[in-house]
């Protein structure tokens, strides 16, 4: 079994705690105009690498190699006109795209982009706060980001949006189950909720080699994070609250101009967020993938964080490249049929295996404790219902599984085949006539 | 941010006098307070439901905040995730549905309504001062320095609390919660009891062809240059009506008003000009 020893917790938060005012004001604008650049680098990315994958050269005109598209995209949207529908509820419409760009910016608050460093002859964390409760505020903010989405649909006063919002509070409710179950694996092992002893619980290598990353110990919850990270920030394959080819737009069909510059930007910065979290959950945050001093102190961590971060994001493009949407039943019978209940069993299991490590059971015990899981096992899959029995009286299926016609049906008679005389067909008359034929 | 390097900073584990407020603490409440209760009189006066559901999620939060202010950071970041961000969005959802225009009822649906409601209003706001003026008198306020600080902090105390000394308070609430899940279930879901399950796509199509009579789909309805509606019937090659066009529920146009159409598909109609596609009255 894997002996974790658990790092004295909070210490990155005694790190923080005597930064000056400044500081924390420069580290505030740090990470706003870190998520912005990278929101600006995203959508090119996500340009460049989509058309990559469909063998078309993809943005190419604006700036080096087509670098500043983006910029100059933004820079047009602030001048476009600001519409407001008729029906649109005045307030709300205009609350509803700050609403979801505030929460996507301070969850970043709590995200840890390198360890220890010297700023401006200070010693501290390159983070901006680590909480007790760090993992919960990225929770709290994805929840409160939906409500942009929900009241644009709803302030929009047009069926198109009120549907993606319909479909956008219903799917954040259910994915957040999934991720926020996903990361109790992780707390459990850690001892905390803060991100910045997350990432140093993280630091040790397991069977020699290799890194101690969650994302490797606790492979279950990694991939059921990826997978609500997907869901949570609407993006394809289950980008079903904007689904263009149903919902026009989806929430965002009656906006224009800097109102729906800003969902744009809390989309991509909700991407990078979600990312800089997978990272520093399951991937060992600012870590070296080896452990020791060597690229591993310092300023370093920055550049692991972003490597990893973008790893995600690259993700999120490949993603959006390769696969079709959901349809929305499959996509909610995924989220609460499947990555619900097995994360809950994954998470007992995890706590069967906690016990076991800290309490230093006995041969014996693990005995006992691998046999009732494997008599669990076997119990559940004696009360799984057997697979239906073909019914033989069914029609004969090809191959291919569709169905084929009968061998003795009977093949309807064709309609008699009338007879018409050149002579007696109806004259073909011009599509558009001068009109004096008629008089 | 001041804030939130404020909540970070962990309580000494001196122990503090436990009533003092410290001036962030004071400005924070002198803030929160009157947001909240602009929240909570907003919910009561507004006219639109959703702008209602939005001042008590106004509420909540500054609640959520004020108690991460009280050195309960646990409490205030799942009184954000499960009230503003779970129920309040189930409440927007509901709201949604029925609808941005939908004013309130004033008849009396049940008998005495507004008498059993005040009543119980009256009563709930007695229960309310009761309580709060004995916690301002006779209850004295310990602080949370020791909770935050020893036995694994905020997060395992709260947790130690809950499976040990309220555990069976805990697991009852749960079941409540279960039980009225699977109730609200069992409800939306009596309508279908006894009627065979919906057949499904396969189950379909393979019935269609042991049938066999007709394989491929029923025709659509008539398209022409004039009429696009479901209710207008297909006609066949020779101008009769396709019965199998007509859609049962919606009563199918009378076959005069087609009589041009069925003209002009038949050949015996008058020739088309430039009046054609204005309809039938040229």
């Amino acid at each position: 079994m894997i002996q974790h020893v658990l790092a004295e917790n909070g210490e990155t938060a005694k790190l923080l705690a005597d930064d000056p005012i400044w500081l924390v004001l420069i580290k505030v604008v740090g990470i706003f105009a870190f998520l912005v650049v990278m929101t600006l680098f995203m959508i090119n990315w996500e340009r460049k690498v989509v058309a990559r994958m469909q063998h078309r050269p993809g943005p190419n005109r604006v700036g080096p190699n087509g670098w500043l598209q983006s910029l100059a995209d933004g820079l047009k949207l602030a001048f476009k006109e600001d519409i407001r529908p008729v029906l649109a509820d005045k307030w709300v419409f205009f609350l509803a795209p700050v609403i979801s760009c505030i929460p996507a910016f301070l969850a970043f608050s709590v995200i840890p982009l390198a360890g220890e460093v010297n700023l401006f002859g200070q010693q501290t964390a390159l983070q901006l706060v680590d909480l007790p409760v760090g993992v919960l505020v990225v929770l709290a903010c994805s929840s409160l980001g939906v409500y942009g989405i929900v009241l644009s649909g709803w302030a929009s006063g047009s069926p198109y949006p009120l549907l993606g919002a319909l479909r956008s509070a219903a799917q954040v409710i259910s994915y957040e189950i999934a991720m926020g179950l996903s990361i109790v694996a992780v707390i459990m092992f850690t001892g905390s909720m803060s991100t910045g002893d997350i990432v140093n619980a993280q630091a040790s290598t397991v069977l020699g080699a290799f890194p101690g990353w969650f994302g490797f110990l606790l492979f279950p919850s990694f991939v059921i994070y990826v997978v609500s990270m997907v869901g949570e920030t609407n993006r394809a394959p289950f980008d079903l609250p904007e689904a263009e080819s149903e919902l026009v737009g989806g929430f965002h069909t009656e906006y224009s101009s800097l109102k729906f510059a800003l969902f744009f930007l809390a989309e991509y910065v909700n991407m990078v967020t979600v990312s800089a979290l997978a990272t520093t959950l399951f991937l060992g945050g600012y870590k070296a993938p080896w452990s020791g001093e060597f690229m591993n102190t310092g300023w370093w961590g920055l550049l692991w964080f972003i490597i990893k971060t973008l790893a995600f994001l690259f993700l999120f493009i490949w993603l959006r490249g390769t696969l079709p949407r959901l349809r929305y039943d499959q996509f909610m019978k995924l989220g609460w049929k499947v990555l619900v209940p097995t994360s809950l069993v994954w998470i007992m299991a995890v706590a069967v295996i906690r016990t076991g490590a800290i309490q230093e059971l006995s041969t014996a015990q693990r005995l006992i404790a691998l046999g009732v899981i494997v008599g669990l096992v076997l119990l559940v899959s004696f009360l799984l219902p057997d697979k239906k029995v073909q019914d033989t009286k069914g029609v004969p299926l090809a191959g291919s599984g569709f169905p084929v016609p009968p061998l003795d049906l009977v093949v309807p008679k064709a309609a008699p085949k009338r007879k018409v005389k050149v002579a007696n067909l109806p004259k073909e008359t011009a599509a558009v006539t001068t009109g004096k034929e008629a008089e | 941010m001041s804030l939130l390097t404020f909540l970070a900073q962990q309580p000494e584990p001196v122990q503090r006098v436990a009533d003092v407020v410290t001036t962030g603490e004071a400005i924070s409440f002198w803030i929160l307070g009157p947001l909240a209760l602009a929240g909570a009189l907003g919910m009561l006066f507004a006219r639109n439901a959703v702008h209602s559901a939005l001042w008590l999620v106004v509420t909540m939060l500054s609640l959520g905040v004020l108690y991460m202010i009280q050195q309960a950071p646990f409490l205030g970041f799942v009184q954000i995730i499960v009230y503003t961000g779970a129920i309040m969005m189930l409440f927007l959802f509901v709201l949604m549905m029925v609808g941005r225009d939908s004013s309130d009822s004033v008849v009396e649906v049940i008998r005495g309504q507004r008498l059993a409601a005040a009543l119980l209003g009256i009563g709930f706001a007695v229960l309310m001062v009761g309580s709060v003026a004995r916690a301002l008198t006779s209850v004295e306020s310990r602080g949370l320095a020791e909770a935050n600080t020893t036995n694994g902090g905020n997060v395992g105390n709260i947790g130690q609390k809950l499976f040990t000394d309220y555990l069976f308070a805990f697991e009852l609430t749960s079941a409540l919660l279960i039980t009225a899940a699977l109730g609200a279930m069992i409800l939306a879901f009596v309508g279908r009891d006894g009627k065979p399950s919906k057949k499904t796509q396969k189950e379909l199509v393979e019935e269609r062809f042991q049938e066999g009579k007709r394989v491929g789909s029923i025709p659509g309805p008539g398209v022409f240059a004039t009429a696009n509606s479901v209710a207008t019937p297909a006609l066949l090659p020779d101008g009769s009506v396709s019965e199998e066009s007509l859609f049962e529920v919606i009563e199918a146009t009378d076959k005069a008003t087609l009589s041009d159409d069925v003209a002009d598909v038949a050949g015996t109609g008058h020739e088309a000009d430039a009046h054609a596609l204005k309809g039938s009255e040229s």
